[in-house]
């Protein structure tokens, strides 16, 4: 055969792609699934789907930097006596120490308090270094327990019942034991090194009318002071948030499939659960059916970036957003001023997601002492309050854009979809039309 | 001894009662405090840090004694679920039977049943110490991280499965064993811990020695693909 | 998720305060189900002056007649039936119509006919079922529970989950004669299960996972099972997470799931056997401090039978 004769190319197949069969060999080789930090990494329809409309002349914009835009919100003033008050509409979401290093937690501490907002525990309990450093700290209150005590319960400003998280709806999960350290292990009541295993559902309660009694055990624990908030991962929103309600929650937080974790299967991060923009229309529409929208506080968390999200959550009829891996990403998570030791791990910046191994060059997703004393706590913390700051910015800018005094002001009638997926799932009309996907005629 | 003070739930509110009895600081000298009428009622005595006695005076329902943390409480009834759950320390004891999820996640203290308890009693055990007079229900133990469950009577199904270092002493019949959790030798420091536990329980009578021991076979410890089935 | 109350009496000194009791039993139970309450109650077996031995009347609970003229659908009915004989006890927006059980069919007809806005949600010899939006005091007062009587009884307070808050959606669901059931949990297979046992003939009228269940028994029970056989057989048959309570012409049977989460306590005497999801709701029983208290087990079949 000539040496100039055309041969067909390699091809890779579309659907047996590289990155699937390298996979298939990886779970060959190995006998365990892939598991990773992070949340989803495929692309879902997003905040990036949506456009503000801003003002003109049927409408009239505020002037920058000089007419005021409130940014402040109150969470939990259904029923608790004392709800949290924050500056910005912007909290820290629950990652525990043990998945971070403890200048991590101090550092999202700091930050949030510079930033006059909250930061919250996680799966693991709380430390020293949070409390002592959140203005506002919310205590997660998982299947686990790991941490969970009477005087930690009482000394955190809100009670955070999670039912559920955004990268992994109705899963429990497996850390592997490299992050189990003697104090991790001491704080969770077990043994150092080996691999914690945890439940999906809580001990004591499954459903939402016994919920109903568990949160009337925690109010009964701690005066009726705190708030309750309730954590669900999105996967049936309308119907978990009215459930939430009833059972007497006084915040919910709504988890999309873009949150992250600390270490869940990546069949599940990517498989499972609902895209954050498509979770918070029917959220609302609960709340509103109810009569609780605005009375129910609504937070909303996964892949939370700019103050462009935060805008058009706010938008949506979110109360305030939450943000978690933004968050490590400003502390110094995937810099890449770490190339070299990411390129040693196999990985890039950018791209680094073995949380779970504990190896994170940047001391954030880590027990190591030595990686951990490479964050500074107090730099850390300026650096997530500077970020803080910025996208509150931002979400001002459209906001006085649009003629609003207030962030809460903002409605989705200010805003247009790009795409006929972002339309139907938001149900704002298609950019130049009046029209979404599944509005009656006329 | 001092008169007890009397608290009947048909007149003041559970709210009335727990505010009370979490007033009291850990240096409390009240005497003892005879709650009348619970009824089924939910949330009763949590969160006590004061070394008082308190005695529930009938059924009592959803986690009664929770996150108790010194005080000395006796259930004259039956208990509904997630009794003394996430106890910090003190006494609860439950004169009748305990449903589902009795102890759960406890961190310290004792658990005395005198009756039955139901499924998932000592659930994520964090280090209390559980003695159940009669027989404990299904996936008893669950997750138990450390502490020690003492079941006078029978367990149920998948008896400490995915179990950690809390310890497990039946004396009846067990009717399967969970993932993870095996047979363990009696030895002597067994037996004291259990006499102790029993003593300490009010059921001094019962032989020691006629329990079993059970523990973490500490398999899956560590992930290992040909041990997939029993996560 | 909800609320479950059940009584069964063995003795007939306690027939007269039966619809009392469930009543205070519902009242307890309305924090977990504040959305819609309702129950089924089993009253004597009714035989018109006149009927042959054997024979009975057929109770047919009709709902959605609120404002009807009781009178005129009665005689309505009547002069369409051979042998004129039906009989209208109207309560607020529901009616129970007793005709001859041979005429069932035929009266259903008519009805469609003549009060096209009623709907027959139980029919039996003995049943009667009632449901509605609202607080269990409300419901209970609104069709005088208090004032019936009867054999047995159950109810429920709802709070919906994933289907709608309606009347239809509320239950006990009954899909078969003199058969009901309530349940407390949620089913992970119940849309499968619905497409084949509407293959089998049977009729849905809700996306409710709880009238699947019911429609599940109806089916094994026409099988030829005994209620007995049909809960067992329920326990391959349906996934998830579940406490039932199902009462027939004579049965009055309990199931939970495996795994049993949803809460279940028994009081038994020598009077009744009654259930609850909460001790709450069995502390207003007569001699409850002497009754036996128990737990139903996990995956266990438990059934009383009175004679018919």
């Amino acid at each position: 055969m000539p040496a100039d004769t055309p041969r067909t190319p390699p091809r890779v197949s579309a659907t047996f792609d590289r990155a699937t069969i390298a996979e298939i060999q990886r779970a060959a080789a190995t006998g365990i699934y892939d598991i990773r930090g992070g949340g989803a990494k495929r692309r879902l329809p997003h905040f990036d789907d949506l456009l503000f409309l801003g003002a003109s002349m049927s409408r009239y914009p505020l002037e920058g930097y000089r007419e005021r835009c409130g940014t402040d919100v109150v969470l939990g003033t259904r029923h608790a006596k004392t709800p949290i008050e924050i500056r910005i509409p912007i909290t820290i979401a629950g990652m525990s120490f043990g998945a971070l290093s403890g200048n991590a937690k101090e550092a999202l501490g700091r930050g949030a308090t510079i930033a006059g907002t909250s930061t919250t525990t996680g799966d693991g309990g709380m430390t020293e270094e949070e409390r002592g450093h959140s203005r506002s700290l919310i205590y997660q209150y998982l299947p686990s327990r790991y941490g969970m005590n009477l005087r930690d319960l009482r000394r955190c400003d809100a009670i955070e019942i999670v039912i559920g998280q955004g990268a992994k709806p109705g899963g429990g999960g497996m850390l592997l034991g490299q992050k189990i350290t003697d104090r991790v292990a001491a704080m969770r009541d077990l043994p150092p090194g080996i691999d914690q295993r945890s439940a999906c559902r809580h001990p004591d309660w499954t459903g939402p009318d016994d919920l109903e009694i568990k949160i009337e055990e925690l109010r009964e624990l701690t005066g009726w002071e705190k708030p309750i908030f309730v954590k669900i991962g999105a996967s049936r929103p309308y119907y978990d948030v009215a459930l939430a309600v009833k059972a007497g929650a006084d915040v919910v937080v709504l988890d999309g499939m873009q949150g992250g974790t600390a270490a869940t299967q990546e069949v599940f991060i990517e498989h499972v659960g609902l895209p954050t923009l498509a979770a918070i229309r029917p959220a609302v529409r609960a709340l509103q059916e109810l009569g609780m929208h605005r009375r129910v506080q609504l937070v909303v968390s996964g892949g939370i970036r700019s103050g462009a999200d935060v805008a058009k959550a706010l938008a949506l009829g979110a109360d305030a957003v939450s943000i978690g891996t933004a968050a490590l990403i400003a502390l110094g998570d995937n810099a890449p001023a770490l190339e070299a030791e990411y390129q040693a791990l196999g990985t890039t910046a950018g791209a680094y997601d073995d949380w779970h191994e504990g190896r994170d060059p940047a001391g954030i997703t880590t027990q190591d002492p030595a990686l951990a004393a490479r964050l500074d706590p107090v730099l850390g913390g300026r650096r997530l309050a500077n970020y803080l700051a910025v996208m509150t910015m931002e979400a001002q800018a459209i906001a006085r854009a649009c003629g609003k005094s207030h962030l809460h002001n903002l409605e989705p009638e200010d805003m247009v979809a790009l795409t006929m997926e972002a339309a139907a799932m938001t149900q704002l009309p298609l950019a130049g039309t009046d029209w979404y996907p599944g509005k009656a005629p006329g | 001894m001092t008169a007890a003070t009397v608290i009947d739930l048909d007149v003041a509110t559970v709210r009335d009662l727990n505010a009370r009895l979490q007033a009291l600081g850990r240096d409390s000298n009240l005497g003892p405090v005879h709650v009348r009428h619970p009824r089924g009622r939910h949330a009763l005595a949590v969160g006590v840090s004061a070394p008082v006695d308190i005695l529930l005076d009938g059924p009592v329902g959803y986690y009664a004694g929770g996150m108790n943390d010194g005080a000395r409480i006796v259930i004259d009834g039956n208990a509904a679920t997630g009794v003394a759950e996430n106890m910090m320390a003190g006494l609860v004891r439950v004169r009748g039977d305990a449903s589902q999820s009795a102890g759960a996640t406890a961190h310290g203290g004792l658990l005395v049943i005198e009756g039955n308890a139901g499924a998932r009693c000592g659930i994520s055990l964090k280090g209390a110490d559980i003695v159940v007079g009669g027989s404990v229900g299904h996936m008893s133990a669950f997750m138990a991280q450390s502490g020690t469950l003492v079941v006078c009577g029978d367990a149920g199904e998948a008896l400490g499965d995915s179990l950690y270092e809390a310890r497990l002493f039946v004396r009846g019949a067990v009717r399967s064993l969970g993932a993870d959790c095996e047979e363990k030798p009696m030895g002597a420091a067994e037996r004291a811990l259990v006499a102790a536990l029993l003593d300490r329980a009010g059921m001094a009578a019962i032989d020691a020695a006629s329990f079993r021991c059970f523990g973490s076979a500490r398999r899956l410890y560590h992930f290992h693909v040909d041990n997939a089935q029993a996560y | 998720m909800c609320g479950i109350a059940g009584l069964f009496l063995k003795s007939p000194a306690l027939e007269g305060s039966l619809g009392a009791l469930l009543a205070g039993m519902l009242d307890v139970l309305a924090g977990r189900g504040p959305d819609s309450t309702g129950f089924a109650i089993y009253g004597d077996e009714a035989a018109a002056p006149g009927m042959a031995a054997g024979d009975a009347r057929v109770r047919l609970t009709l709902r959605g007649l609120a404002g009807a003229d009781a009178p005129g659908l009665t005689r309505a009915v009547a002069a369409g039936l051979e042998g004129g004989d039906a009989d209208l006890v109207l309560r607020d927006d529901h009616a129970v119509l007793l005709v001859p059980e041979a005429q069932e069919a035929a009266a259903r007809a008519l009805i469609a006919r003549v009060a096209p806005s009623a709907r027959v949600v139980a029919s039996g010899r003995r049943i009667e079922l009632y449901k509605g939006v609202g607080l269990p005091a409300e419901v209970a007062t609104r069709f005088d529970l208090a004032a019936m009587r009867g054999t047995h009884a159950i109810g429920h307070t709802r709070m919906a989950t994933e289907s709608a808050v309606t009347v239809a959606a509320a239950h006990p669901f009954s899909t078969g004669p003199d058969q009901c059931l309530v349940h407390n949990g949620s089913l992970s297979n119940h849309n499968a299960l619905r497409r084949t046992l509407r293959r089998e003939g049977l009729a849905f009228e809700t996306e409710n996972d709880t009238e699947v269940a019911a429609g599940y028994l109806t089916w094994r029970m026409r099988q030829g099972m005994t209620l007995e056989a049909a809960l067992a057989a329920a326990l391959d048959d349906l996934d998830g997470f579940y406490t039932f309570v199902v009462a027939t012409r004579t049965g009055f049977g309990v199931l939970r799931d495996p795994i049993a989460c949803k809460p279940a306590v028994m009081a038994e005497t020598g009077d009744y056997v009654a259930f609850a999801s909460e001790y709450r709701a069995l502390a207003g029983l007569p001699g409850i401090e002497a009754a036996r208290l128990f737990e139903p087990d996990a995956a266990r079949v438990y059934v009383w039978e009175r004679a018919a």
